[in-house]
């Protein structure tokens, strides 16, 4: 098991490239076989993974560029674990309910490809190396975009690109000042994360290395006012590009932010733990008022994902183990949520050839499974109990009321007003009567969409109702997080982290 | 007059050997061709390899330690040694270009080949010198036959493209040997090294002296580096010329201005004279910006790879500019890794080309000749897509490393703002270089014919583009072993 890491990563890109040999026939049934088998890898890795232990596991290193400290360091924590299952189990899901026939072959390698970057930002533990995965998840999604959306299908990669190609920029002038730091204090070049954990900086610094990272990561989640390009590259992209940009890329900006900003820049943290969560606040208030004026139903759901992400950010931002824990939850519970929306929105666009809220009405009657299905999954993206959405929105907004009341009542807020927009959607396109001729003779899920879609409705109802073996390793790896950042941090901000983690209670 | 002696020992005659081999090379190549008429140009072309291998061989049979050499005149150290084996290597792959399918009118005619012999022993003599004359004869040597050269192509382009070279180049020459003079007479030297030596006795006076002759110097080595503002002839000299010459121009005269530049300016930053750091601080940042902004306009990708070079040249002058010994290095290393990438991008480009302008009535390479090309291409359009991605700097393509390793050395020597501007520019260069590929993939094909993107291919050009993709892709294998080499030498020279 010592090498599972590495396997995990490079299994879909070596056989991505395997995959040029086989017939454009077959190269569908190819990638949902080598997904599937992805997808078991990363169950054995949690089956293998230590619950007890907080810690990093599995880990591995060797040196790369040994001079100048870049070094080839994988591992694996409650945090990263679930978020690189769910990064395969999205792939599988997304490729079983693949309906795109056009250069499917380049379409499903650029999937894999795409599979090989996301797991790799989770686990890499060498900053070099997480930058590389970030960088390179862009290219196979800038070619799902661009090839194969729907209108200025061009546009919208190119602007998703390079959107966030200059945030990242950022973020790399900033990675290279922290290693110029850390050798200034100790002598070696190193890009190893849990070298740069033990590094205490003054504020100042920390606040402009902050910013570096933050523009990389809120241009990634993304944050109000960056966030423009992600309802673009959702209405052109194609429904694989838009489940898996929405349910995995965007989880790369909120784990950045726990991974690296937190523990890396607490003081810097906590002085802008406000602001920043002013900024969330207004994601989740302004975005989902945005979703609730969409015509388009791909639209509401764009805009309801980054109203979710400002949850995810608020929670982050408690710095307290039930936020955080919290919002890493939600993560999970998006993705599959979100996931699953797409998905459904693409089985109706299929059909239909259109998105427009105006062309629909009285789809429960012509198809049940479906808005069954949808009711489902709008019930876990509005986070009502016994659903996934419940348990992740509570934590994160539990974790915020003890930083602040008010900003928590008006994250929570975001809740109804999700509520809102969710169930106008479903009120004009699936209840009342029939008013357009083309609905009528609408089928059914086809038995290709409901294997992909009925494990997202299993996930929806069971971590809704016991998400207890997901949430411990996660508070875990959260609580050690937590114990870092207390350490390094200054008497100010030492003070703030103690009187948000005052009544830590062990998270159930 | 006194009877000269000259000791054998102390004219060190390996020193000069590397060029001394391509000299003799390429005059035997004119002398082959007075005897024997109608040979074919794949042995010319073996022949130059061969040659230019030998050549290789003597330099890296050099020791480095500040060797000195024919009366003085040549000085061998580590970035002798290690820009030698640059512009070695990159020619010995470049000549192999000649090779293509079609034939074109240069390449019949054997005075290509020894012309292109005096270039490399020019800009040989241009890295391993410190004096100014001897590095004077090197540029013009190298110029003239590059000029002629590119004129050879034979087309009313190349023409044009060989007479705006010319005259750029010879306002450069004078302008280089106005600021030779100037150094003399400030000096009484044309040595680098005594110059400096003799400028700091005099504690930099008289400064107007100085900052003339710096000047000069700016002006004429900025010619050849293609700094902005003397870079308008560029675009223009890379369109006319062909591809497989515009990439090699991309690569090998800018080394050798640069070591020139290092071996000059280096001492003199130091020297603590802000205002030559003020003027490199300005050139290197109009050279990438400017250069990147007219980059995202140009319609034609060989004039796009014209600018872009142009900005990458910008780019790796901070190294002078930083001054640090990381900073050198990062200098060579990003050099190298550059000139796989853009060995394997202008490779693609010659690949594709056609005697005839099929697709703009002006230019041979438009963005939309490649439109739809993964379709009915896909493995050129992939590796086309690579050499793209690369030198964006998408990691973990070779340009990347050297990258990082630049503006990691801007960041520790202080220069924040530097750094921030690097990395504004690769944003700004990601938008062109993307072009290339969003027309590549994105689009829809412009024909259903895949053997439009293969009609100069052979399997000489197949290699040298596998070649440059595998240096390209596996970087980061070897890029830890090249730092410890490039280190080596650039520590062992004093730099």
């Amino acid at each position: 098991m010592s090498k599972i890491l590495t396997l995990i990563i490079f299994f879909p890109a070596v056989a991505g490239l395997f995959g040029f040999t086989v017939h454009k026939n077959s190269a569908k049934a190819y990638a949902i076989t080598v997904a599937a088998i992805e997808f078991l890898l990363s169950i054995a890795l949690w089956v293998a993974f230590d619950s007890t232990n907080g810690g990093l596991q599995f880990v591995e290193f060797a040196p790369l560029v040994e001079s100048f400290g870049i070094n080839y360091y994988l591992g694996v924590d409650g945090i990263s674990l679930f978020l690189v299952i769910l990064s395969t189990f999205i792939t599988l899901i997304s490729l079983i309910g693949l309906s795109e026939k056009r250069d499917i072959k380049n379409l499903v390698i650029s999937v894999l490809f795409l599979e090989m970057t996301m797991v790799g930002v989770f686990l890499s533990l060498d900053v070099i190396l997480f930058y590389l995965f970030w960088e390179m998840s862009l290219l196979p999604m800038l070619y799902i975009i661009g090839a194969w959306g729907s209108g200025e299908r061009i546009y919208a990669a190119v602007k998703f690109f390079l959107y966030t190609f200059f945030g990242s920029i950022f973020m790399l002038v900033g990675i290279l000042v922290m290693a110029y730091l850390y050798f200034t204090q100790t002598g070696i070049w190193s890009f190893a994360l849990t070298d740069w954990y033990t590094m205490s900086l003054p504020l100042n610094l920390q606040l402009w290395l902050f910013g570096a990272f933050f523009l990389g990561f809120a241009i990634k989640v993304p944050m109000v006012p960056f966030h423009t390009w992600l309802p673009y590259a959702h209405g052109q992209a194609p429904t694989i590009g838009s489940v898996i940009l929405a349910a995995v890329l965007l989880k790369m900006g909120t784990y950045g932010f726990v991974r690296f900003s937190l523990p890396l820049f607490p003081d810097a943290t906590v002085a802008l733990m406000i602001p920043i969560a002013i900024i969330a606040v207004i994601m989740v208030i302004y975005t989902a008022m945005i979703a609730y004026a969409q015509e388009d139903m791909k639209q509401v759901i764009a805009y309801s994902s980054i109203s979710h992400m400002g949850i995810i950010i608020l929670g982050t931002f408690a710095l307290n183990a039930e936020g955080i824990t919290g919002s890493i939850f939600l993560m999970l519970s998006h993705g599959v949520v979100s996931g699953a929306l797409f998905m459904l929105v693409g089985v109706i666009y299929e059909r239909r050839g259109t998105k427009l809220l105006s062309e629909f009405g009285g789809l429960a009657k012509v198809m049940p499974n479906f808005a069954t299905i949808f009711a489902l999954m709008l019930m876990g993206s509005i986070g009502l109990p016994l659903t996934i959405g419940f348990v992740g929105e509570f934590l994160s907004l539990l974790g915020f009321f003890k930083v602040n009341l008010f900003l928590a009542i008006l994250g929570g807020s975001g809740i109804i007003l999700s509520a809102s927009y969710m169930l106008r959607v479903y009120k004009r396109s699936f209840f009342g009567e029939i008013t357009k001729e083309a609905n009528r003779k609408l089928k059914d899920l086809s038995p290709k969409e409901l294997s992909a879609l009925i494990p997202l409705a299993l996930l929806v109802i069971i971590l809704g109702v016991y998400p207890k073996h997901v949430l411990k390793p996660i508070d875990l790896s959260v609580k050690k997080t937590l114990i870092l950042m207390e350490e390094k941090a200054d008497t100010k901000a030492k003070e703030m982290l103690k009187k948000v983690n005052s009544t830590n209670k062990e998270v159930r | 007059m006194l009877p000269v002696n000259i000791d054998l020992v102390s004219l060190n005659i390996a020193t000069i050997l590397p060029t001394l081999t391509l000299v003799v090379g390429a005059l035997a190549i004119i002398c082959i061709d007075l005897f024997v008429k109608n040979l074919s140009r794949s042995f010319y072309t073996m022949i130059t390899v061969l040659v230019i291998l030998i050549s290789l061989g003597a330099t890296l049979g050099l020791q480095d330690g500040l060797e000195r050499g024919f009366f003085d005149m040549l000085l061998v150290d580590g970035i002798a040694t290690i820009s030698g084996l640059i512009i070695l290597v990159t020619s010995a792959l470049f000549t192999p270009l000649a090779m293509s399918s079609k034939r074109f009118h240069e390449f019949t005619m054997p005075e290509f080949f020894a012309l292109f012999l005096f270039m490399i022993a020019g800009f040989l003599f241009m890295v391993t010198s410190d004096n100014l004359i001897l590095i004077f004869i090197g540029l013009e040597t190298a110029s003239l036959a590059l000029y002629t050269m590119i004129a050879m192509h034979n087309r009313d382009k190349a023409i044009e493209a060989s007479i705006k070279y010319f005259t750029m180049g010879a306002l450069a020459a004078g302008f280089y040997a106005f600021g030779m003079f100037l150094f003399y007479a400030l000096t009484g030297s044309v040595e680098i090294s005594k110059i400096v030596n003799a400028l700091y006795v005099k504690d930099f006076q008289p400064l107007v002296g100085v900052l003339g002759a710096s000047a000069f110097m700016i002006a004429a080595l900025g010619f050849k580096l293609s700094i902005i503002p003397f870079h308008t002839w560029t675009p223009d000299v890379y369109e006319g010329s062909s591809a497989a010459l515009a990439g090699y121009m991309s690569i090998v005269p800018k080394i050798a201005g640069f070591v020139v530049a290092m071996r000059l300016f280096e001492m003199l930053i130091q020297s603590g004279v802000t205002w030559l750091e003020d003027i490199l601080f300005f050139a290197v940042i109009l050279t990438m910006t400017l250069a990147n902004l007219m980059a995202l306009i140009q319609i034609d990708v060989k004039r796009m790879l014209a600018f872009s070079s142009i900005s990458h040249a910008g780019f790796v002058l901070s190294a002078i500019l930083i001054g640090s010994t990381q900073a050198n290095i990062g200098f060579f290393l990003y050099w190298t890794l550059f000139m796989f990438t853009n060995l394997g991008a202008f490779t693609m480009l010659w690949a594709t080309r056609s005697k005839q302008n099929l697709w703009d009535k002006r230019y041979q390479h438009p963005f939309s000749k490649f439109a739809g090309m993964v379709k009915v291409a896909p493995i050129a359009a992939t590796i086309m897509g690579v050499f793209m991605f690369s030198l964006a700097g998408i990691p973990p393509f070779s340009v990347f490393w050297g990258k990082i390793f630049l503006m990691s050395a801007a960041v520790n020597e202080g220069f924040i703002g530097l750094a921030i501007i690097m990395a504004l520019n690769s944003a700004i260069a990601v938008y062109y270089y993307m072009k290339l590929v969003v027309f590549m993939f994105l689009k829809d094909p412009i024909s259903k014919d895949g053997s439009i993107y293969s009609s100069n291919t052979t399997t000489p050009l197949k290699s040298i583009i596998g070649f440059a993709l595998v240096m390209t892709v596996v970087s980061i294998v070897f890029v830890s072993p090249l730092i410890d080499f490039i280190a080596g030498h650039v520590i062992s020279s004093g730099f």
